[in-house]
């Protein structure tokens, strides 16, 4: 030990505020003598994107495989009553994906078909534009659109600013209602506002999401969309993609393959 | 110094009166308890209908506390000696309002408690963050004008020197708190009901009829109830406010309904199919939404008429019809209305439930025990220097 | 002047009432235990020194929280050198292996409830939930 006493409390207390802006550029922070550093793991992209081949998510058995992956890898609940569910990920009728292809002649059965619908981690997030905490914010580094539960106040102002539908927002204690609860990652708490997050926590540690590790089909295709090397750069560049509201000026990231 | 000790001396009336709201308030905090430990649950809301019967009295309430300017305008900018009894009225009634403003945003958050958050982390690029500063600036500006003058008042002398600037500058805020409130919707890419240009305009003219309605009847109420009698000619004034207002209001709803129909765009036109005759077979404000026009027909008539709007009976049915009206139209259409249809084109249904409407009861109660207690004070005030 | 016997009264009865707590167990002879606190099982090592960790533990956690939450750093390089991954449930609880016996005893002890817990899992708590979670749970006061 080779720090006294008064060191460590100057470090922890007021010290620790002007460490922290000291270490802003370096993006590093000094704590009780300690750095923080990245991740040795860390999968890295300028734009984190998915595409999503719809024809592949097809199979007759109802597959949910992504969605019960990422639920049972984010203890997100399972409450009945759909006014108050929770989802991070789930499927819905073509018509309520691309709304305004409602009334649009469609090829073959596109119109039958079940779409994955997530947050669309926009380049432009109107949820970031409108959130008075900042608890929600989109990461410069690679596109994510974040959460800070400790911040949110619960406002649901992003929930009406979200074109998607993509965020849940915790009516009562959501822990009753979570089937496999685990300590790899933090519950939520009643009050505040909650979505997909790329699987930023199993980027950190070199995993890609837990929805595409869990399709059987292959039909998630994770990648940074800045790389024009990347999967996803190419099978964007080889086929028509379709955005949810393209109009809106959002920028989703999340690409559909019909 | 807040000359309080003027509120707690009354007749039985006005005590049975306080007890009531006094019960509400109650009522209204113990509902909130559950709310607190159980949970925004408590209430009707969902995730396709997360702002509700809260946020509405919210809108709503800003609009009666920016009204405050068509008494205050008149009379500080114009020198209408008219208003010169009711304008501190006015004032205190913004106070109230945006007391209560405050109150149904604290209850409408998840996290309450982390109401600093705000502060500790300003965001410039969010609308609350303005609308935080908007309000609480339009508070403080409201509560030391009012304060000061009535001070000035009871000591018979003029208000001093350095309050005018604060009264010419609420005089823009007012505006500001209302603006700043229909950017809150009008922002919003994802939901076409709220975006539209018209929106603050819209809501600073049914706010200068709904609030100046409310001072009216204010006034016949205390006209009834106390000595204090504010005279014809201001409650007449106001009277052409409200009459002025709700015509701009009106017509600015037609504008937006003539470009939603005539453009014929499904977005925008299914929200008011869905508050006018009901979409995809759900129409649960369809009565609502036409009581409110129904009543804004009353009142345009009752109010246009000059042999109707002179006759103060007359009057009085037409600001209700005009309170309820708009109270209808921002307190239930407006904010339900924007989120059905939802952006994934689906119907979903609310209705404020028991305890949330107890709530909602409480904060009302509590802005009307605050507006007895300051009209109180300046009663009282008004009395010893009538003797 | 009449008044003064009832406003003493009144203040005299303000002051048994705030100070019931004192004299109360004073006189009950309860006397304040130190709490004993569980010692982590795997050695004495910590992130940072046990003095500071005792002091100020809340603002190491504070800083890790903001560093893995809004930085995306989820390494870090303790005053000795030696490498954690900045995390409550995996790398506190992991030598602090009983949060009753541990985190609890000493925030009860200090009046303090932190909210970590609403959201962060105890491992332990997690496989004594895991048996009783899944049942449908009535919605209660919800319509």
């Amino acid at each position: 030990m080779s720090m006294d006493r008064k060191t460590f409390l100057k470090l922890g207390g007021c010290g620790l505020a002007a460490a922290v802006a000291g270490n802003k550029l370096a993006g590093l922070v000094q704590i009780a003598g300690g750095q923080s550093a990245p991740g040795e793991k860390t999968l890295r992209a300028s734009r984190w994107a998915m595409v999503i081949d719809t024809r592949k998510c097809q199979r007759a058995d109802g597959c949910d495989a992504c969605i019960r992956a990422c639920h049972e890898a984010h203890n997100v609940p399972s409450i009945p009553d759909p006014r108050r569910e929770i989802k991070w990920a789930w499927k819905d009728r073509f018509e309520h994906a691309f709304p305004e292809l409602e009334t649009s002649p469609l090829p073959g059965d596109v119109r039958e078909r079940q779409v994955l619908l997530l947050c669309n981690h926009c380049a432009n997030p109107p949820c970031v534009r409108v959130c008075p905490t900042r608890a929600t914010w989109k990461r410069q580094s690679d596109g994510i659109v974040m959460m800070d539960w400790h911040r949110c106040i619960g406002c649901r102002y992003c929930v009406a600013a979200c074109p998607y539908g993509s965020r849940s927002f915790n009516w009562f204690d959501p822990r009753p209602y979570i089937r496999n609860m685990h300590a790899e990652y933090p519950t939520r708490t009643r009050g505040v506002v909650e979505k997909c997050t790329f699987c930023e926590e199993r980027l950190a540690e070199g995993r890609l999401p837990a929805c595409v590790e869990a399709c059987p089909e292959k039909a998630l295709v994770f990648g940074d969309a800045a790389d024009p090397n990347s999967e996803v750069s190419q099978l964007l560049r080889e086929q028509f993609a379709l955005r949810r509201k393209p109009e809106l000026g959002t920028e989703p990231q999340v690409f559909y393959l019909l | 110094m807040f000359m309080f000790e003027k509120a707690i001396v009354g007749s039985r009336r006005y005590w049975v009166w306080v007890a009531c709201l006094l019960g509400l308030i109650v009522a209204g905090l113990l509902a909130y308890l559950r709310q607190l430990s159980y949970g925004l649950g408590i209430t009707g809301l969902s995730r396709d209908v997360t702002w509700g019967l809260y946020i509405a009295q919210f809108t709503f309430l800003v609009g009666v506390a920016a009204s405050a300017v068509m008494v205050v305008l008149p009379y500080y900018l114009h020198n209408f000696k008219v208003f010169g009894k009711v304008t501190i009225l006015g004032e205190m009634l913004a106070i109230s309002a945006v007391t209560m403003c405050m109150l149904f945003i604290l209850v409408d958050m998840g996290q309450p408690a982390r109401v600093w958050n705000v502060v500790l982390h300003p965001t410039p690029n969010s609308i609350m963050f303005w609308d935080m500063i908007s309000l609480g600036g339009y508070l403080i500006l409201n509560a030391i004008i009012a304060l000061v003058t009535l001070r000035a008042e009871r000591n018979a002398v003029a208000p001093p020197g350095w309050v005018k600037p604060l009264i010419l500058l609420s005089i823009p805020w007012a505006i500001s708190i209302h603006t700043v409130t229909a950017f809150l919707y009008s922002g919003l890419p994802g939901r076409p009901f709220w975006l539209t240009a018209v929106m603050a305009p819209r809501f600073l003219a049914s706010a200068f009829s709904s609030g100046p309605a409310l001072l009216i009847l204010l006034c016949m109420i205390m006209r009834r109830v106390t000595w204090f009698d504010v005279g014809r000619e201001p409650i007449q004034k106001l009277g052409l406010i409200v009459t002025y207002a709700m015509v701009v209001n009106v017509f600015l709803v037609l504008m937006e309904l003539f470009t939603t129909f005539y453009s014929g765009i499904p977005e925008h036109r299914r929200h008011f199919e869905f508050l006018f005759v009901g979409y995809q077979g759900q129409a649960q404000l369809v009565p609502w939404m036409w009581t409110s026009v129904g009543l804004a027909v009353l009142a345009l008539l009752l109010l246009l008429v000059p042999r109707y709007r002179h006759n103060d009976r007359l009057l009085a049915v037409a600001c209700v019809a005009t309170f309820i009206s708009l109270w209808i139209d921002k307190g239930l259409g407006l904010i339900v209305g924007g989120f059905v249809p939802t952006p994934l084109g689906t119907v979903a249904q609310y209705f404020p439930t028991l305890l949330e409407t107890l709530i909602t009861l409480g904060v009302w109660a509590f802005g009307l025990l605050l507006i007895t207690i300051f009209y109180k004070i300046t009663l009282s005030v008004r009395e010893a220097l009538a003797y | 002047m009449r008044d003064r016997v009832w406003i003493t009264l009144g203040l005299i009865v303000f002051l048994v009432g705030i100070t019931y707590p004192i004299w109360f167990n004073n006189a009950a002879g309860v006397r304040a235990e130190a709490p004993v606190l569980r010692k982590p099982v795997k050695g004495p090592n910590c992130v940072a020194p046990l003095e500071y960790m005792r002091a100020s533990h809340m603002e190491l956690l504070t800083a890790w929280r903001d560093e893995v939450v809004r930085q995306g750093n989820r390494r870090f390089v303790a005053f000795d050198g030696r490498t954690y991954t900045m995390s409550l449930s995996k790398t506190c609880l992991d030598c602090h292996d009983n949060r009753a016996e541990f985190c609890d005893r000493c925030h009860s002890y200090a009046g303090v409830s932190p909210y970590c817990w609403d959201c962060h899992v105890d491992p332990r708590q997690a496989r004594t939930v895991r048996a009783w979670a899944g049942r449908p749970q009535a919605e209660g006061w919800a319509r």
